[in-house]
């Protein structure tokens, strides 16, 4: 057994009215990757705020023990002293400068008054080698995808002289090639003596990278796991985290019957709304039929927001060209209005950001896209308006003790589930349903799929975008495979497998 | 539900307590002046164009903390246009529609590069504001004319008559005022308690009882007393009926109709409410035009006061309006206020004004005071809201 480099003892940390962490130990071994899982608002990031000093020393009980020594951070430079660096899940880099002058933003180099800019970038290119990035130092941030960002990111910790380093959901917003990429430069590190603790849903990379397993349920420790001497797979990690065991992740639907195309898009075609001529979306044909699932699979930036966007009501895009058609009906759709109109819904992805307005109750945002059902003569009608909030609360089982609460409130799952809330209210027949699982954990991730089967059932159409494999091939009855803007394969889902989908994706690169 | 805490209260009533404490504070450096009949009567009178002013600058400022800085050059132009129209011997209601509606039109330009061009409000107003301060002076010619309308004059709060006479005969005192007085707070229990049982019955969640009857006694309290002053002068200002059908009327449109939900909705996530298919330039073009023909109302109001009308008038009124909705309670980033607050932040504006006048403090240093006051209350906003997060 190595050393153990990082022991944080019985930590506990209430905030106002809820016990976030609970009597919670970690130990962490010098030269390990550690993972920490849990679902969300199990406490993992609370625990790792403490650990960094963003709650500084006093407002949380407990002791850390970092190198022998009982440490007594009031402030991240404090934690950044000691070699400890966390990299949020929410990237902190500014976009319109470059990346030597995010590497170094808050700790310049050169003197006290004077910024040395050769030895900046100097710098900057010595740790982008670190971690493999061949771009520049002087590249803006805003013009490189978010898998080299990240990469950024660990630069910069490194530039730190980071000895224990925190990756917070590393991997959320990145495609299947760059997360790959990234636990394999997580395990470089670890041969050159790196001590890693990196918190993740996606079990399949913890059970990669990691060699000890901590897991975080309501704020306590439920376990641990050592993968040298345990036999770690997904199910008994899922088991800890949700505290029972899920057989299937991915229920099951019965008595649906697939009837008649309802949305179908012919040679579908835009361009960027900035960058005149750029095709985001390229020649792109596709249908759903009622009472189906299809899902799109395709890697970040292969065009699928955009698609869909185009497609509600012209939301993104300029020069769009082609054909849609409602229930056989050709229709064009100026305005997400329009488009709700035509019995449309399309379920953002990132709701925090373009989904739902967090300062503002469930009620107030479940109505949002229909407030006609709850109005007369543009006066809204209080009790109305209350009855459907409470109604879809309970449809949805979202958890609040009222309806009146905040989203900003709530869990990730639960916010997800009033963002549904607001468009089934809205009564649509068609779905467009980006990403609406990413960032929320197994249990919720079971229910948002439940619902999507009895959405189904009441003959609705669903499109579901997502870049998680699994979830595509478990709960589609058709995929489509998007790359670079353009469809590159259709299959029905009991023909598709991990492997052909991403043959199908590397095949239309190579076209090219 | 949980009962609230003394913090929460704090919090919640914040700026309610700072008035209350500046009140006190005047009461004692005033030896009580500052209550007397006359001067409350005057705080209403004087502060009329802020309360409405202000009520128009919320809409603006829900939408994204968007302001705007040309509503005082409106109230001028506006209210010129009104005068010479009158001047020239025409008829009041003629000259009050045209104000009312060039007010309007005024709004719905400067609403159409604000909510369908995009161009940035502050500077969208800043040129409105040059533009109708010189068109004010282009219309008067440089030269203040008076008015002479008698019955816009009682109607509009200004001259010796803007009062509501007593139809009981009182002399010294004016029941009517006070029976007016107790009516109000009789429908304001009435309405309370019946909304709050129907409230009860559909299951939704009720504040306790307990506080929402000291609440209602206080405002009726309030109230009551209030009338019993404007009794002991002349009776009720003709000015707070237009004042109180702006604030009941605002206070509706941002609470039950949907461009009221728009408005909270586009000033909190733009994207998000595009997305929900609500077309989000509308509550843009809505909040200024409606700026504007509050801003028309508001140089009736001071037109009418000042029984003329010059070049000069109205300017900084915007600035007043602005700080009001802060003071207020309105978020400096969208939205986030509600008229309930405009009224606190108003009134605790001209109590100050008020305050420092009967002291004999001197102007210059009134505007130091109140520039500080609106800073103190912001810093207090954001520190409560940091500590909330």
């Amino acid at each position: 057994m190595g050393k153990i480099i990082l022991e944080m003892k019985n930590i506990t940390k209430e905030f106002p009215g809820v016990k976030a962490l609970d009597n919670v130990n970690l130990q962490v071994e010098e030269g390990e990757i550690h993972a920490l899982v849990g679902e969300n608002g199990a406490g993992k990031s609370t625990l790792m705020n403490v650990l960094s000093g963003v709650y500084p020393y006093g407002t949380y009980s407990g002791d850390i023990i970092y190198n022998g020594e009982v440490c007594k951070f009031t402030k991240i430079k404090d934690s950044e002293e000691k070699g400890i660096v966390i990299i949020h899940q929410e990237l902190a880099l500014v976009p319109l400068m470059s990346i030597g002058e995010n590497m170094f933003l808050g700790n310049e180099k050169g003197s006290k008054n004077h910024v040395d800019w050769n030895k900046t970038y100097q710098e900057a290119d010595k740790y982008l080698k670190m971690v493999g990035l061949t771009d520049s130092s002087h590249t803006l941030i805003k013009d490189i995808g978010t898998g080299k960002q990240q990469l950024v990111e660990i630069a910069k910790a490194l530039a730190k002289q980071a000895r224990l380093l925190i990756l917070d959901e590393p991997t959320s917003s990145l495609n299947e090639e760059d997360s790959k990429a990234l636990l394999d430069l997580m395990l470089e590190f670890k041969k050159q003596g790196m001590t890693m603790i990196i918190i993740t849903h996606k079990l399949n990379e913890v059970v990669y990278v990691a060699d000890k397993i901590t897991i975080i349920r309501d704020g306590s420790t439920v376990g641990g796991m050592d993968c040298k001497k345990d036999v770690i797979d997904e199910a008994h990690i899922i088991k800890g985290m949700v505290g029972r065991e899920i057989t299937d992740r991915f229920p099951k639907r019965h008595d649906v019957t697939v009837g008649d195309i309802s949305l179908e898009v012919k040679d579908w075609s835009v361009e960027h709304p900035i960058y005149a001529g750029r095709k985001v979306v390229d020649h792109v044909n596709f249908n759903v039929k009622s009472g189906e699932v299809v899902g799109i699979y395709g890697l970040m930036g292969a065009g699928r927001t955009e698609l869909s966007m185009s497609i509600f009501g012209q939301s993104y895009g300029a020069n769009i060209k082609g054909k849609l058609f409602i229930k056989g009906r050709e229709k064009v759709l100026k305005s997400p209005r329009e488009a709700i109109n035509e019995g449309l819904a399309y379920v953002t992805e990132s709701r925090k950001v373009n989904g739902l307005i967090l300062s503002n109750s469930i009620k107030i945002n479940t109505t949002l896209a229909n407030m006609k059902d709850v109005s007369t003569n543009n006066v809204i009608d209080a009790d109305k308006e209350y009855a459907a909030a409470v109604e879809y609360k309970e449809k949805l089982r979202t958890k609040t003790p009222t309806v009146e609460q905040n989203v900003g409130n709530l869990s990730g799952g639960n916010m997800q589930k009033v963002l549904l809330a607001k468009w089934m209210f809205a009564n649509p027949d068609i779905l467009i349903l980006d990403e609406p699982t990413r960032g929320i954990d197994v249990g919720a991730k079971y229910e948002i799929y439940c619902i999507i089967n009895d959405l189904v059932k009441e003959g609705k159409s669903v499109v579901m975008i997502s870049s998680e494999l699994p979830e595509v091939i478990g709960m589609s009855d058709r995929i489509y495979v998007m790359n670079e803007g353009r469809f590159v394969a259709e299959m029905p889902s009991d023909q598709a497998t991990q492997e052909n989908i991403m043959a199908a994706i590397i095949q239309s690169g190579k076209g090219r | 539900m949980k009962s609230m805490t003394l913090s929460g209260f704090v919090k919640k009533y914040t700026m309610v307590i700072a008035l209350i404490l500046v009140l006190i504070l005047f009461v004692i450096t005033t030896q009580g002046k500052i209550l007397y009949a006359q001067n409350i009567n005057n705080l209403i009178s004087q502060n009329a164009y802020v309360f409405v002013l202000a009520t128009g600058m919320l809409l603006c400022i829900l939408t994204g903390g968007n302001i705007d800085l040309a509503c005082g050059s409106v109230v001028c132009f506006t209210g010129a246009i009104g005068a010479v129209i009158m001047n020239r011997g025409g008829n009041m209601f003629v000259a009050v529609l045209v104000m009312l509606l060039i007010g309007a039109l005024v709004g719905a330009w400067q609403g159409f590069w604000v909510a369908f061009i995009k161009v940035p409000p502050f500077i969208t107003t800043l040129a409105g504001m040059y533009a109708f301060r010189g068109l004010s002076n282009v219309v008067l010619e440089g030269y203040a004319i008076g008015i002479s309308d008698t019955l816009f004059l009682n109607v509009f709060g200004g001259g010796a008559d803007c009062y509501i006479g007593d139809l009981f005969g009182g002399t010294d005192f004016n029941v009517l005022c006070v029976i007016v007085g107790v009516l109000i707070a009789a429908a304001i229990i009435l309405v309370t308690f019946i909304s709050r049982a129907r409230a009860k019955k559909n299951g939704y969640t009720v504040a306790p009882f307990a506080g929402v009857l000291i609440k209602t006694i206080v405002i009726c309290a309030v109230v009551v007393w209030l009338f019993y002053k404007l009794a002991q002068y002349k009776g009720i200002p003709t000015v707070l009926i237009w004042i109180s059908i702006v604030l009941l009327a605002y206070s509706y449109i941002t609470k039950n109709t949907r461009m009221g939900r728009y408005l909270y909705a586009v000033g909190s996530n733009e994207k998000a409410t595009t997305l929900s298919g609500i077309d989000s330039r509308m509550p843009y073009f809505f909040a200024y035009t409606n700026m504007g023909f509050l801003s028309g109302l508001a140089g009736i109001l001071t037109v009418a006061r000042a029984t003329q009308a010059q070049p000069t008038f109205g300017q900084g009124y915007e600035m007043d309006a602005i700080a009001a909705c802060f003071i207020g309670g309105a978020s400096a980033y969208g939205g986030e206020g509600n008229v309930f607050g405009v009224i606190i932040g108003a009134v605790l504006m001209g109590v100050i004004n008020q305050g420092m006048s009967i002291m004999g403090i001197e102007a210059n240093y009134q505007k130091v005071v109140k520039g500080l006051v609106l800073l103190i209350s912001i810093i207090f906003d954001v520190l409560s809201n940091r500590k909330k997060s």
